[in-house]
């Protein structure tokens, strides 16, 4: 296995409240103390030097539609992203609600991903929200956590036992936060947007009042839920007033919240649809705030592929989600420059926060640990073109956007999987 | 041409059409939008003195009979027709002010023939500027005026600038 | 001959346009109205042109009258349906379109029960898109024949009282008239159940009012909405009996609309639910006068559409 050096690079590891210029020795896949014998050199001047960045919200969609995605393929992304370790999400086909679903994951990952591939299972069987799923054995599998992101359980008692019994095993629940009736029909943020385009339209408080009860649970249960993809502002401060009361709520929001809003939705391009969905310039900036304070934990892509031919069509009849690995740093980055957000800051939503939730022994370069790093260039300016991606699909709101920041050479387990000029 | 040349234009036009057409009842003038509309109407009230009775004057839009639609840049501006006669039968005038490459008659020619069937059709213009791209004839002139392509010929009407005059624009 | 600045080969909405160009439609469909007067119905300018009518989502009225518009224009009009075989056999929205491309189609006139329909289209094709309704988004000549409709008989749009009345939230029509009418300076009230009509309208310039006599009382006029079945879901509201108690006009709300208030309505009318029959057959009542003006209105928007030099590629 080879070893490297990381030279002179700024090193930015929160762990360790580390902010340093210095070296970094990688020596058989793991981080070490000094360098090795004979080792790649790698210049860092001038760039960020990080743990390896953690997505814990990724759709890889195998097994099942691989035509949308393959864990190969998507691994691929979060290398170019500067991703090291990515969460996938279990509303495969079939669902990830047994462990057969879980082993299989596992091995792929093991044959063709790059990055390291976490897996979650579900809450309930096929996530339908009304039996528990397996979901002891789904932590001797293996996963990291459960979800039945994509769909939420409705039924409150459900989930209560469903988060009381996880609490066993040591599994947080995370939830995508959605209320189906208040939500029926809607394909965009219901307010000023949906009335002028004639699109039937979600109210936020659909989100708000999973999130308040997912408090609830939390608090009465005393384990984590973990609230997916925040879009909403009222949601920010549930969250934020529950953690003052000491709830072991968490928060999670994805780039396309913090930076675009319902507005985008005019041109009727599906791009620009996703569950949930972009809401107003309050919420996006209320979502910006919760992030800049801490109430926000983790930033997450919620990298959700969609074939070409499933996102040409009516705005109303295409599937939710937008593609995410790629452009996620950049545009996190882009708080960074506009002073909302220390960097070492927005480094930790990336790194210790989600390996503290999802109990990883991941997100920083102390000695011993593995040797997954992300260096970036913060400066580096660049034009996103979505038919370069590593993905199989093209759905990204993002395209040809002129963004500025990006991961110049991504090491997972001491290998360099990405590397650019 | 100033005002009093176009006067007496007019009057001699109204006294040739006159004389051309003997059976005078079955007279009327169709003038094309805009400017061959006060012609006409001009033409129709001297030649109903000359033979003492009302002549019948119809106003045509020819925008919707064009050739070039979908070649220009952007659509003509349209307005109604409004022939209250039948035509049928009838000697019919056409007035226009300018008669250029001829497109603008044949879409007239075209349009009157969607609103009746005449006996006869004649062609009445202020000012023939040559350059036809299709063979057509003026029957009456009130003058020959030799152009270069590039110029403009402008048509000023009291009715509807406030005087009468014809000016080249270069 | 004078030129217009019309540079749009498609219509998807009013939002689009600007009052000019609004008015310009309105004084076009006057040249045309008077083509339906003449003895040969039919002009030449769109000889030789072919017209498809997409009708994804039915309609018979809308439908008939594009079709005999683009007729008097002398184009060619191909009629296609929702239950045309191709479409049930699961075939999409853009694929259909790219084959009537391949066809050579120049203009196509689309109605869809999915918002953004038209816009969809308008990239995919070098064709004129003519939006004939998108879902609940717009249905530009509707709006544009209801303003044509006042103007004929009110002699203006600017500054009269123009109430629309009942399921607005789900209602293409309703946008764009209120487009429109707020655009030419019309004052605009919104009426009808508070869950189909809620506040957020006023954020587009408009009055919204729950209570129906205040709504039509100063009304110049009155715009009435069909209830639509199709889009609503129960929990909206209590049913028809209840909406014909609370906001149907009926004779004696009738008779406290000012005397000269006209009526109107898009049609299909539901007699005696949205309003009572008799009203709806009264001489101020000029429903059918609004058929005659949408067919003089569509030969206008068919004929600007494709007046000017086709421009490459889609709308925007």
């Amino acid at each position: 296995m080879k070893s490297l050096i990381i030279r002179q690079g700024r090193v930015i590891d929160p762990a360790n409240s580390v902010d340093a210029v210095r070296d970094v020795f990688v020596v058989d896949g793991k981080i070490a103390s000094a360098a090795a014998t004979s080792a790649e050199e790698v210049n860092a001047k001038g760039r960020i030097v990080t743990p390896g960045l953690i997505d814990m919200h990724v759709h890889l969609r195998e097994p099942g539609r691989s035509d949308k995605e393959t864990i190969e393929t998507g691994s691929r992304c979060a290398a170019r992203g500067g991703f090291t370790s990515i969460v996938c999400m279990p509303n495969t086909t079939p669902a990830a609600d047994n462990t057969g679903t879980i082993a299989f994951i596992k091995q792929r990952a093991a044959e063709a991903a790059c990055v390291n591939v976490l897996p979650t299972g579900t809450i309930t069987k096929e996530s339908k929200g009304e039996e528990l799923a397996p979901i002891g054995s789904l932590k001797t599998a293996g996963v990291v956590a459960i979800t039945d992101d994509g769909r939420c359980v409705q039924n409150n008692d459900l989930m209560r036992r469903a988060v009381e019994y996880a609490r066993m095993f040591n599994l947080p629940v995370l939830d995508h936060c959605q209320d189906d009736h208040l939500t029926a029909d809607g394909v965009m943020n219901d307010g000023y947007w949906s009335a002028a385009l004639g699109l039937r339209g979600w109210p936020s408080i659909g989100e708000d009042v999973i999130v308040a009860r997912n408090i609830l649970i939390a608090e009465l249960t005393d384990w984590h839920i973990h609230c997916q993809h925040i879009s909403s502002g009222r949601s920010v401060q549930l969250i934020r007033e529950a953690k003052k009361r000491g709830v072991r709520i968490s928060g999670e929001a994805s780039p396309h919240h913090f930076t675009l809003t319902d507005e985008a939705v005019k041109t009727y391009d599906a791009n620009f649809k996703m569950n949930p969905p972009l809401r107003t310039e309050g919420d996006r900036q209320a979502l910006i705030e919760g992030l800049a304070d801490g109430t926000i934990e983790v930033i997450a892509s919620d990298h959700a592929p969609h074939c070409s031919y499933e996102k040409e069509v009516e705005f109303d009849f295409a599937p939710f989600g937008v593609i995410g690995l790629e452009t996620e740093l950049a545009l996190s980055l882009e708080l960074v420059r506009k002073k909302l957000i220390g960097l070492p800051q927005l480094v930790e939503k990336f790194t210790v926060n989600p390996a503290r939730l999802l109990r990883l022994n991941k997100g920083t370069l102390s000695v011993g640990a593995d040797a997954d790093i992300t260096i970036m260039d913060l400066d580096r300016q660049w034009t996103y073109d979505v038919n370069e991606s590593a993905s199989k699909s093209r759905n990204s709101p993002f395209h040809g956007w002129k963004l500025k920041g990006k991961a110049v050479t991504t090491v997972a387990g001491g290998k360099i999987v990405w590397q650019t000029e | 041409m100033d005002a009093a040349a176009v006067g007496r234009a007019l009057a001699r036009m109204s006294h040739e059409i006159v004389e051309h057409n003997p059976d005078s009842g079955l007279l009327a003038f169709v003038g094309i939008r805009t400017h061959g509309v006060p012609l006409a109407q001009r033409l129709a009230g001297e030649t109903g003195r000359i033979l003492k009775r009302e002549v019948a004057v119809g106003e045509l839009d020819i925008s919707m009979h064009r050739d070039d639609l979908g070649l220009r840049n952007t659509p003509p501006k349209v307005g109604p027709s409004r022939i209250t006669f039948d035509l049928t039968g009838k000697t019919i005038v056409l007035v226009d002010d300018v008669l250029f490459t001829g497109r603008t008659i044949r879409a007239a020619m075209d349009e009157i023939t969607d609103f009746g069937r005449p006996q006869r059709m004649q062609l009445a213009i202020l000012i023939d500027r040559g350059h036809r791209e299709l063979p057509i004839r003026p029957d009456y002139v009130g003058k020959n005026l030799p152009t270069a392509l590039g110029e403009r010929v402008q048509v000023r009407l009291a009715e509807i600038d406030g005087k009468d005059e014809v000016v080249i624009e270069r | 001959m004078s030129a217009t600045t019309w540079q749009h080969k498609d219509l998807l909405g009013i939002q689009e346009l600007s009052p000019g160009e609004i008015n310009l439609v309105l004084d076009t469909a006057t040249a045309f109205k008077q083509v339906g007067e003449r003895r040969i119905k039919k002009v030449p300018s769109l000889r030789g042109k072919t017209m498809v009518n997409l009708f994804i989502e039915p309609s018979t009225r809308t439908r008939t009258s594009f079709e005999l518009a683009a007729k008097r224009l002398s184009a060619d009009v191909i009629n296609i349906s929702a239950t045309a075989s191709s479409i049930v056999k699961g075939e999409t929205l853009k694929d259909t379109a790219l084959n009537l491309q391949a066809l050579n189609a120049d203009i196509i006139v689309i109605r869809h029960s999915a918002a953004g329909a038209s816009h969809f289209l308008s990239r995919l094709l070098k064709a004129s898109v003519i939006n004939a309704g998108d879902g609940a988004h717009e249905h530009p000549t509707q709006a544009l024949l209801d303003a044509f409709t006042i103007r004929e008989k009110k002699g203006r749009i600017d500054g009269l009282n123009v109430t629309i009345l009942g399921d607005i939230l789900y209602s293409r029509v309703a946008r764009s008239n209120i487009w429109l009418l707020t655009k030419l300076g019309a004052h605009v009230t919104l009426a009808g159940p508070s869950t189909l009509v809620p506040r957020v309208f006023e954020k587009f310039g408009c009055r919204v009012t729950y209570d129906i006599e205040e709504a039509i009382r100063d009304a110049d006029v009155i715009n009435l909405l069909r209830l639509q079945h199709e889009r609503q879901r129960q929990t909206m509201f209590p049913g028809i009996g209840e909406y014909t108690a609370m906001f149907g006009l009926n004779k004696e709300r009738f008779t406290r609309a000012k005397p000269d208030a006209l009526i109107m309505h898009p049609g299909p009318i539901n007699r005696g639910v949205e309003i009572d029959s008799e009203i709806a057959d009264c001489n101020r009542s000029v429903i059918l006068e609004q058929v005659t003006n949408g067919l003089a209105v569509r030969m206008a928007v068919l004929f600007l559409c494709s007046g000017g030099k086709p421009t490459a590629g889609g709308a925007k």
